[in-house]
């Protein structure tokens, strides 16, 4: 029997308050308090070190990126630097990986399955690459992995560049790869729309994870609060 | 002692990296609260201590990788529970300043947390939870009970409360048990005692240390202490021996007048500070001015093999770093240091150093230096004799700036920033004379700082 899953589209909203809304959600799955949870977001411009991450793959000066209002984050998830920004689908699972498969492996490579799924969609040919974790689309990176996990409760997880405006990459070096990185959009789709590309990745990681996925319904009783922000469903 | 595994994060999955620990030997510890990180696949995870008490030796370095199942750490559950009163002997149990037992073993068999008596009967950790001894892989979650899956937390709650969970209906996700159900059926049943652990005998008194009790009788204790050598000490022991038989260490110190460096910093420096998060410091200016000399003097930057001489192309510059109480020293290495300028310097210094003291740095991050700046003025030091940090040839040692009294041109008194430079280099590839040109350079940039800082 699929395990429900909660869908959360934020929209806009920042990293850090993503990340506090993440850390209480995690902590209410752990507590049992709620069901796995699927948040989209989209963040403004950020650039994010996981805890692999060398400085040195920043590439520009704090001042140049405080001109560009790009903010830079310390993050708990694995991995090295990552950016996002706007025109980027940027998805946080907060599953209880017990009640799945308990491997770590097999959720990044669920993952990939998802977002090449959707991708496959759209008719473009997306996979893994051996060597490097994410998603690629002939040696170009269109959609960055990055995951935390916590007696077996994910958070993080992945940003897929739909329609990014990749010359931000070139702040950094995405993950320490000198690999070049692609978009939706660099990949012909033209005007793609955000809620049609989060419908389909809720899909794929619906069917990948067995998961039956509804909208956040308004809580009603005496569950505390679960987000502080207004919800945009 | 309970061993701590590598734990197995998928079928396919035969090793991870340590990427970090979050206690250190002898901090006390939870069950189920985080011990250590581990990195797999790009993914980092939490691994939750599986018994509470006082954690022991780390067996693996951060930044390790090893196979499943490997010994990590230890756990020593003895010291997990409050010191029971019991022996009016008994120190409280706190962590390491180890009283030692009276008579001295031999080398303490386990580092650190030494548990003072013989364990009295042990304060029982609430009725020895089947703890997977050894072997099994961390238990980062179990959940065999017939209940379905629990979280640690009603986990904890049951053991704690001596809650029969089959009593309590779960109205969680696939009729989970919840915290809130929990506190419910807790209220319902009115068991609720103040987090009173369930131990058969009379509540502990809570953990407020009893009022000072009256001083022990003074026994002739032994007159040292044994404790093994942690392995950074070993290290920094084996290369200190290593550098002073393989070196020929000559030092020589130049007096630099740095006030026209303090004039400027000390006017950038508040910009400086609300722009960066961090302090502009006079290391930063030094390492600027030495990387400058060290392209102009490049035997300074090179290493001894055998008969030949290797020149290096990259002048990266280690800065030593000393750990939180003076619990050693590790050299974490700014690469191509002479492609940055004093503010790049400066957040090189102070990342690296900062991660430094966390013990986040990776191990390329301290390997591939071709000449070390050691900065004893921070601590006060006037100037000393650095050991060089083999296989480079040099070291600069920087001394504190004081304001000193001194004669400048014109046979005038006037009051200056002195600090005093020691370069300590290897005798049997530099010259003295080579030696004083060099720090003559870095003295002279320093007087006459001409770039731009912000």
């Amino acid at each position: 029997m699929p395990r429900q899953c909660e869908l959360r589209d934020l929209g806009r909203v920042g990293w850090a308050e993503t990340f506090q809304i993440q850390r209480k959600l995690v902590e209410q799955r752990k507590a049992g308090l709620i069901s796995d949870q699927l948040l989209f977001v989209e963040h403004a411009h950020v650039v994010t070190l996981g805890r692999n991450a060398h400085l040195s793959n920043i590439l520009a000066s704090p001042e140049m990126l405080s001109r560009g209002g790009v903010e830079v984050h310390e993050t708990n998830r694995g991995g090295d630097v990552t950016y996002h920004g706007p025109g980027q689908i940027v998805c946080y699972p907060i599953f209880d990986l017990r009640n799945w498969k308990r491997d770590v492996r097999a959720y990044v490579q669920a993952l990939v399955q998802a977002i090449a799924g959707t991708l496959a969609e759209y008719g473009i040919a997306a996979g893994p690459d051996p060597d490097a974790i994410g998603v690629w689309v002939n040696g170009k990176k269109i959609a960055a992995i990055g995951v935390h996990i916590s007696r077996w409760v994910t958070s993080h997880g992945f940003a897929l560049n739909v329609e990014t405006d990749l010359s931000y990459f070139r702040y950094i070096v995405p993950c320490g790869l000198s690999k070049p990185v692609t978009s939706m959009e660099a990949e012909g789709v033209s005007a793609p729309s955000r809620q049609r590309v989060i419908e389909q990745l809720t899909r794929h990681l619906a069917q990948v994870f067995d998961l039956d996925v509804a909208p956040t319904a308004p809580r009603t009783g005496d569950n505390e609060m679960v987000l502080t922000t207004t919800e945009k469903i | 002692m309970i061993d701590v595994v590598m734990p197995q994060m998928g079928e396919s999955i035969v090793e991870g990296t340590l990427t970090k620990w979050l206690k250190k030997p002898g901090d006390k510890v939870e069950r189920d609260e985080p011990l250590f990180e581990i990195s797999t696949d790009k993914v980092d995870t939490e691994i939750p201590a599986p018994v509470a008490g006082t954690m022991g030796e780390q067996l693996v370095p951060e930044g390790t990788t090893v196979q499943v199942n490997t010994i990590v750490g230890r756990i020593d559950e003895t010291g997990g529970t409050v010191a029971t009163p019991a022996a009016p002997a008994a120190p409280v149990a706190v962590a390491p300043p180890p009283l030692p037992p009276l008579p001295p073993p031999p080398p303490p068999p386990a580092p650190v947390a030494v548990v003072a008596p013989p364990p009295p009967p042990p304060p029982p950790p609430p009725p020895p939870a089947p703890v997977p001894v050894a072997a099994a892989p961390a238990p980062v979650g179990e959940d065999n009970d017939p209940e379905g899956p629990l979280s640690p937390l009603v986990r904890r709650m049951a053991r704690e409360f001596s809650i029969d969970l089959r009593q309590v209906r779960g109205t969680g996700p696939g009729g989970r048990i919840t915290k809130l159900d929990v506190d419910n059926y807790m209220a319902a049943q009115g068991t609720r005692t103040l987090e009173a652990p369930v131990v058969a005998a009379a509540p502990l008194p809570p953990a407020a240390p009893a009022p000072a009790p009256p001083p022990l009788p003074r026994v002739d204790g032994p007159k040292t202490r044994v404790e093994p050598m942690s392995t950074m000490r070993q290290k920094i022991a084996e290369h200190m021996v290593f550098s002073n038989q393989t070196s020929v260490h000559v030092t020589t110190v130049h007096k630099v007048d740095m006030t026209k460096v303090a004039k400027l910093r000390d006017k950038v420096k508040n910009g400086f500070k609300d722009r960066y998060g961090y302090s502009l410091t006079f290391l930063s200016f030094v390492a600027r001015a030495t990387t400058v000399a060290l392209r102009q003097f490049p035997i300074l930057n090179a290493s001894i093999q055998d008969k030949s001489i290797i020149y290096h192309n990259d002048v990266n510059i280690g800065v030593a770093v000393a750990l939180e109480g003076g619990n050693g020293l590790i050299v974490p290495v700014i690469r191509n240091a002479d492609e940055k300028n004093v503010a790049g310097l400066q957040r090189a210094i102070v990342d690296l150093s900062t991660r430094a003291r966390a013990k986040q740095l990776k191990p390329d991050e301290v390997a591939g230096g071709t000449f070390s700046i050691t900065n004893f003025g921070s601590f006060g030091s006037v100037f000393a004799t650095p050991i060089i940090n083999q296989p480079q040839v040099a070291i600069l040692g920087v001394g504190s700036v004081e304001k000193q009294v001194a004669v400048i041109e014109g046979d005038a008194i006037a009051i200056r920033s002195i600090c005093y430079l020691a370069l300590t280099f290897d005798h049997r590839l530099i010259d003295g004379a080579m030696a004083d040109q060099f720090t003559g350079r870095v003295k002279q940039i320093l007087e006459n700082w001409s770039e731009e800082v912000v």
